[in-house]
């Protein structure tokens, strides 16, 4: 290890030497936990990593994701005056419900906060309308009834003994791919805040057949984008025309639900962003004003002193 | 003094108070009258900056604490609902979460300054040790206030963390299972760390009090590191340093709204939005970014205890570093080998920053190594040596002479 060249790791930089060592610490904390300590996790890394990193030009084999970043899309609630589009919003949430729910569950959205202005801007009636489509447990009587504004989503459903899949109310933060040195500098200038949309889009768009070589395991599909273990377990969800659009403009592809169904999903995640930047605006026009003030009165303070 | 003692309140009430407790006499030589170098450049803001920052962090971590639940069930949805449910509530957290991270940015500034212009020599040591408490009990708070979340990095870093004492020989085990207050990370670690994480800002509070009372003591450092020799030399606080600090933070300020407002994620990482599961470690661990130079360091080392001991010699060399300089001249505008090094240790200290957030192996580890190497010989061989064979630049006679002969002086010892 120590007799590869700079060159060499820094060109291989980047998700590769991040999977591998995120692998490595699993690895080690599997065997931690087989001993009852959660300790060692930093012990673990680096012998754990060495044996990976022979594997890593192996030809075939299971491969270690993600094998691709995103594609960077143009988002309407990006940058310092982005906003959410309720129209889209309002896609989005069709195609989660009409989709998604069958397996994911949003159990931090409450059904009050769809009639949100700032969000996907229900009136009042639709609002109820959705509430009243979806079955949710009363937690005094243990009953099951259709929801009521103040009621949240449920969560994602139990299949059997299978692990339920992840709830996505927070998903959008949750997820987000390192582009690594300097791109993460320059995001923060730019800026550019939205890998966990892009990352959702990019997910539910990269469903393809695996290269000749590349074992895929069962129960498991092959998507370069998957981030959060080592092959995905979701099926393909979407596919053109599965979700019928109010709109007749709107394009019914698996490229659209997937951008609307991420903003959607972008809003549940951070459902104050466009007040947040609304109020922002407002705060920083405030307080660069009042810098120039204070400039100008320091200057005026300092005028006749030499320092 | 000669200032405490001219100063009487105009109502007779306040004379009547004034009498009895001279809080206003106090007051006024500390903050309004206080003599200070005419010559402070912008890095003497920080200080003021660092004192605002702490007040925001206590005002803002108050109010959450109203809305927060400790417990390794209500922790994250606590959070969320002060996210989604209480008014302005996401304000509060962004505030308070990015406001950590801009006090580590002041005080790395500050801590700099201090190494650069030599603020740490005679007379001031016990003002730069009260310093380097202050930033322990800064990366503490920080530590325990990260945990709170509850998150899947809160949870892994304060299992990471944890683990450490257990590198220390014999008593190591026990230690671990008493911070824990059972045998893993779980509910009762949560509820002491937020217990601690409310107390020690308040103990941050008190040592600023003795900051700022051991500086005032000697008064200021400044740029040329030379001593005040008269009236000449200074300037009273009010106006003139109350409306230059007002102005550097209101930059600082404005910086800071970047954060909040527009890119509040930015400096988190994304598995903190993931509920803390015990049995699922996220895929890389890293700390915050203020803590991952001290991170790196700590992996550098290839044996645990010896990762852990250079960790925390990595800021204990600190308290040491008035004794370490030999050098006589503070300011390293006189002092052009050490001002190379003082370069040299900045980029280090980012080379490592950058080493701390990606794998320890290959090369990586290979440059943490040297850079370690070179963060402590910087303390323990160069500032030691420095002092007895280093060719200093001619100082200045006084503040005035070099600022008042439109900083010829000052200019000719900086080329």
């Amino acid at each position: 290890m120590a007799g590869r060249g700079i060159g060499s790791v820094m060109a291989s930089l980047g998700w590769t030497k991040m999977a591998l060592a995120g692998l490595g610490l699993a690895l080690g904390t599997v065997s931690t936990l087989a001993q009852e300590t959660p300790a060692v996790v930093i012990e673990g890394v680096g012998a754990v990593v060495e044996t990976q990193a022979e594997d890593d030009h192996a030809e075939g084999g299971v491969p270690h994701y993600p094998l691709e970043k995103p594609e960077r899309l143009d988002w309407s609630f990006a940058g310092p005056f982005g906003a959410y589009d309720a129209a889209q919003l309002q896609r989005g949430l069709q195609v989660f419900q009409q989709v998604c729910a069958l397996c994911h569950g949003l159990e931090r959205v409450a059904f009050r906060t769809l009639a949100s202005e700032t969000g996907p801007f229900l009136t009042e009636e639709q609002m109820r309308e959705v509430a009243a489509s979806v079955m949710v447990v009363d937690a005094d009587t243990g009953d099951r009834r259709p929801a009521r504004p103040a009621d949240y989503f449920p969560g994602s459903p139990a299949f059997g003994s299978a692990r339920p899949a992840p709830d996505l109310s927070l998903m959008a933060k949750a997820r987000g791919v390192s582009y690594g040195f300097p791109a993460w500098l320059i995001d923060g200038i730019i800026p550019y805040q939205e890998n966990g949309a892009d990352y959702i889009h990019a997910l539910l768009t990269g469903y393809h057949a695996a290269p000749a070589g590349t074992t895929v395991s069962p129960g498991t599909f092959y998507n370069p984008y998957f981030v959060a273990d080592e092959a995905i377990g979701m099926p393909p969800p979407l596919s053109d025309g599965r979700v019928a659009y109010a709109d007749e403009a709107i394009p019914e592809t698996v490229d659209q639900y997937a951008r609307d169904v991420a903003a959607f999903l972008m809003w549940t995640a951070e459902p104050k962003l466009t007040d947040r930047k609304q109020l922002g605006f407002q705060a920083i026009v405030f307080i660069l004003i009042f810098a120039v003030l204070l400039y100008f009165a320091k200057r005026q303070v300092w005028r006749n002193v030499k320092h | 003094m000669e200032a405490l003692s001219r100063w009487q309140p105009k109502s007779r009430a306040a004379r009547w108070f004034e009498s009895r407790l001279p809080l206003g006499s106090l007051i006024h030589s500390s903050f309004i009258a206080f003599p200070t170098p005419r010559n402070l450049n912008y890095w003497w803001t920080f200080g003021g900056i660092l004192a605002f920052m702490l007040a925001v962090q206590i005002v803002t971590g108050i109010v959450l604490a109203m809305h927060y639940i400790p417990s390794s069930d209500g922790a994250f949805n606590s959070v969320e609902a002060i996210m989604r449910d209480v008014n302005y509530g996401w304000l509060l957290r962004y505030i308070h979460a990015n406001g950590a991270s801009m006090f580590f940015v002041a005080v790395y500034i500050h801590m700099f300054r201090g190494l650069y212009y030599g603020s740490y020599k005679a007379p001031r040591e016990v003002l730069w040790i009260i310093g380097v408490l202050l930033f322990l009990l800064m990366v503490a708070t920080a530590f325990l206030g990260y945990v709170l979340p509850w998150g899947q990095m809160s949870y892994w870093a304060a299992t990471v963390i944890t683990n450490l004492f257990g590198a220390i020989p014999v008593v190591g085990e026990a230690i671990s299972t008493w911070l824990w207050g059972g045998f893993a990370v779980g509910q009762p670690l949560l509820n002491r760390f937020f217990s601690l994480h409310y107390l020690l800002p308040f103990m941050i509070a008190g040592l600023v009090v003795l900051h700022i009372w051991a500086l005032h003591v000697p008064g200021n450092g400044n740029p040329l590191g030379i001593n005040v020799k008269s009236r000449q030399d200074t300037l009273p606080f009010h106006p003139y340093y109350t409306t230059k600090d007002l102005f550097g933070l209101a930059v600082f300020v404005l910086f800071f709204a970047w954060f909040v407002f527009v890119q509040p994620n930015y400096l988190g990482h994304p598995d903190n939005y993931v509920p803390a599961d015990p049995l699922v470690t996220p895929s890389h661990i890293v700390p915050e970014w203020y803590f991952l130079p001290f991170y790196a360091i700590l992996r550098a080392i290839p044996s645990k205890l010896g990762g852990v001991i250079a960790f925390g010699g990595a800021i204990v060399v600190l308290f040491f570093v008035p004794w370490l300089d030999r050098s006589k001249v503070r300011s390293a505008r006189f002092r052009p080998v050490f001002k190379t090094f003082f370069w040299l240790l900045v980029a280090c200290a980012v080379g490592l920053g950058y080493l701390g957030s990606q794998p320890a192996e290959g090369s990586y580890l290979t440059i943490s190594r040297f850079l370690t190497a070179y963060y402590f010989a910087f303390f323990l061989i160069v500032l030691p040596l420095l002092g007895k064979m280093e060719k200093t630049k001619p100082l200045p006679t006084s503040i005035s002479e070099a600022v008042l002969n439109d900083g010829k002086t000052a200019a000719r010892a900086e080329a």
